[in-house]
């Protein structure tokens, strides 16, 4: 008797919670923005911040206020400036930007060819053994292999490859830039994903320098730049760097001709 | 009998291995062939460089001029010339400018004079602090001057003397207080006319009764209004608040100086140095070091100059008896392990210690234990921290206090699952400050 007592009891009262809720909902509802109702559902919807807001519905209610600009966000891409400025009303420079970045460690030191200062024993964390000499290889620019990066990043990114050395899935990489502001040492680098070849060094060391603590480091000796003008390498402080844009048709002889051989083939 | 004092919450009791070097009597370096001056030797701003390569110097001249309101200025040790400039790394992991200087053969000899100090006014004695700059040693280095500049709002009734030295190994302090005890001394009623204190105190830790001993003596004997506490032996009682607590019985809020309760803190070597500077005019650039460890086959307190090659103090004290698995530039608890012994001493290297092989530990997840809460001194939850830090979670870590740690290594010391605290908390600060 008193379970049958209970039952109507509850439901009744779930019966009038429900209509006053449903009364609410259509009374007292806040009216959204059209715009940032268009807005939100096309966002990536991961939340990683890079635009500066909350989130991604945040930086939505800003853009459609017009208080942010469109194009913070890196994850979308050229894609979603386009769609948002669609929305907006807005015209957007289609001269801009529309070569896709992605992370990429420019470093390809170890234990076996760099040497190190001293050895470290602590918490697994790049930043943890910055603080301690800047690191225990002797060069200060080196990824540390400790995996800060792995860390933060949001879309799961980054692993380590069988040699130890730290990769980055390209097809998962959106660009957010979270790993290059945790890295300590500044390898992590923002590449174009079009590039052919990358300089793999972060060091603008001089060339003795590199050579006392490094076999595979960037010595700054101008062979690719010099000898092959149409390598689209160029030479800045001892580092060289390689451009996709400018004429590249000599690259593969200069990497073969790179005397410590850090020219390397994506 | 009487309860003797020491401060409350936390504090651990590590083996004070003071054995080493406890009965060697101050000795000074021979003349090393080069020094490396460098020119953050301070808390604060680093020193501008007032020379330049091929200069020559005098033995006390002011070669680093300070460079901010929080920066001190730099002195050469020796007459000499200016061999280079060279960006050095400190013990510390500090990274700066360095004077490379080789000394002349014959050094000018120490002046005779002396200043009868009871003349000067308190602004006077402090500027002159600031011109001889003098920096805290007991390992802080903080620069004196700043921290005795009251500001007018503020009252000071006591100045308390850091006679502690609670780090193991450490003897510096030690032999100061036995062999320079009347300056000291003295040191400290200077201090406390320029801080206008009523009361000095010097708290001494009861595994030093000679020095308890002998500093009584002297105040009977100069007639000096200064009392000496005994203290039990916990560390870290050195630290600022732990030795107010021990001692005045005030406890500093969080985010506060010793200056908020009424008191300034100074340690005994730093009373020592300000003697020397204002009495015998001697700016800071010589302290005494204490090598010492398992690895140093003749452990010594020496008087070196300051930017003395830890090479050379090693040599002066027979080199290593053994292989040492550590050498660290201050005490075991708060010091900086390092590694290239061609790194300079600099005004705030207390200890230079070799240490042999250790058992090594695996560090296992935390045990959620409580330990390292007991433990710590400012009753912060570290394991708590740790797993902020650890996952990444900075703004939260500083949340729980994480800006009040002391980095004073209790905590490590005691976790049974051997977890680097104390490094994590540093690396914390620094990427939870770089968020702001
Ligand atoms: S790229 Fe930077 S953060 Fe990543 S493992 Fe290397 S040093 Fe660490
Ligand atoms: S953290 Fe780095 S690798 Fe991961 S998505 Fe962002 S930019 Fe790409
Ligand atoms: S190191 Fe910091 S957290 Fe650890 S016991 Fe000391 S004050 Fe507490
Ligand atoms: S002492 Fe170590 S194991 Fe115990 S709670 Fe603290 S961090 Fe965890």
């Amino acid at each position: 008797m008193n379970i049958v007592m209970a039952i109507i009891v509850v439901a009744v009262l779930g019966g009038i919670f429900g209509f006053g809720l449903s009364f609410a909902e259509k009374r007292l509802a806040v009216k959204k923005d059209p715009k940032v109702l268009a807005l939100e559902p096309i966002m990536p919807g991961i939340n990683c911040g890079v635009c500066g807001y909350a989130g991604c519905a945040a930086y939505a209610a800003a853009v459609a206020l017009g208080e942010a600009p469109i194009g913070l966000c890196s994850p979308g891409g050229p894609d979603l400036v386009a769609k948002m400025a669609e929305i907006m009303g807005e015209k957007v420079d289609a001269s801009g930007e529309t070569r896709r970045k992605v992370a990429h460690v420019m470093c390809r030191g170890n234990v076996e060819v760099s040497s190190k200062g001293y050895e470290y024993e602590g918490l697994e964390d790049c930043n943890a053994a910055f603080l301690l000499f800047g690191g225990d290889y002797s060069c200060k620019t080196a990824c540390l292999h400790l995996g800060s990066c792995i860390k933060v990043c949001p879309t799961d990114a980054i692993s380590r490859d069988a040699e130890g050395y730290i990769i980055v899935d390209e097809q998962k990489c959106i660009s957010c830039e979270k790993c290059v502001q945790i890295c300590p040492t500044g390898v992590m680098h923002m590449i174009y994903e079009d590039s052919e070849y990358a300089i793999e060094c972060n060091s603008h060391e001089p060339g003795g320098k590199v050579r006392k603590v490094c076999t595979v480091g960037c010595i700054g000796c101008k062979i690719c730049e010099n000898k092959y003008p149409e390598s689209g390498c160029s030479v800045d402080k001892f580092l060289a760097t390689f451009d996709q844009t400018s004429p590249h048709s000599q690259i593969a002889d200069a990497a073969e001709a790179c005397p410590t051989k850090c020219i390397i083939k994506r | 009998m009487q309860r003797i004092p020491t401060f409350s919450k936390g504090g651990v009791h590590p083996d004070d291995r003071k054995v080493y070097s406890r009965s060697a009597a101050i000795e000074r370096l021979p003349m090393p062939s080069e020094l490396i001056v460098a020119l953050s030797q301070h808390l604060g701003a680093p020193a501008k460089a007032l020379k330049a390569k091929g200069d020559t110097v005098m033995k006390g001249e002011k070669i680093g001029e300070a460079s901010g309101f929080i920066s001190s200025d730099v002195h050469s040790p020796v007459s000499g010339s200016i061999k280079e400039i060279r960006k050095v790394t400190l013990a510390n992991s500090v990274q700066c400018d360095a004077f490379v200087i080789v000394p002349d053969e014959v050094q000018p000899a120490d002046p005779e004079e002396t200043v009868d100090w009871q003349s000067l006014d308190g602004s006077e004695l402090l500027s002159s602090i600031k011109d001889m700059g003098i920096v805290g040693m007991g390992g802080a280095t903080f620069p004196a001057h700043v921290k005795f500049s009251i500001p007018k709002d503020k009252k000071v009734d006591s100045f308390v003397v850091n006679g502690v030295e609670c780090e193991p190994y450490l003897t510096a302090d030690y032999r100061i207080m036995l062999e320079k005890g009347e300056q000291a001394l003295e040191g400290a009623m200077i201090v406390a006319k320029i801080v206008k204190a009523e009361r000095v105190i010097v708290g001494v830790e009861m595994n030093k009764p000679d020095c308890i001993d002998h500093l009584k003596e002297i105040v009977k004997e100069k007639g000096y209004p200064i009392e000496i506490v005994g203290l039990k032996m916990k560390y870290p009682q050195g630290d600022e608040k732990q030795l107010l607590k021990a001692i005045l019985n005030r406890e500093i809020p969080s985010g506060k100086l010793p200056l908020d309760v009424g008191a300034v803190v100074s340690n005994i070597g730093t009373c020592n140095a300000i003697y020397e500077a204002i009495v015998l005019k001697k700016s800071l650039y010589e302290r005494v070091i204490s090598v010492t460890g398992e690895c140093i086959a003749n452990p010594k307190n020496v008087l070196a100059p300051v930017g003395t090659k830890m090479s050379d103090l090693l040599d002066f004290c027979g080199g290593f008896s053994k292989e040492p698995e550590k050498l660290i530039s201050g005490g075991p608890m708060m010091g900086f392990s390092f590694f290239d012994t061609e790194t300079p001493m600099t005004k705030g290297s207390s200890g230079l210690l070799a240490l042999g092989a250790q058992k090594k530990y695996r560090s296992t997840a935390c045990l959620n234990c409580g330990r390292c809460v007991a433990a710590c001194p400012i009753a912060l939850m570290p394991a708590k921290l740790y797993r902020y830090i650890s996952n990444g979670e900075y703004e939260e870590a500083m949340n729980t206090s994480l800006m009040d740690c002391k980095e004073c290594g209790c905590c490590a010391y005691v976790c049974p699952a051997h977890l680097p605290l104390v490094h994590t908390m540093k690396t914390g600060k620094k990427l939870g400050r770089k968020k702001k």
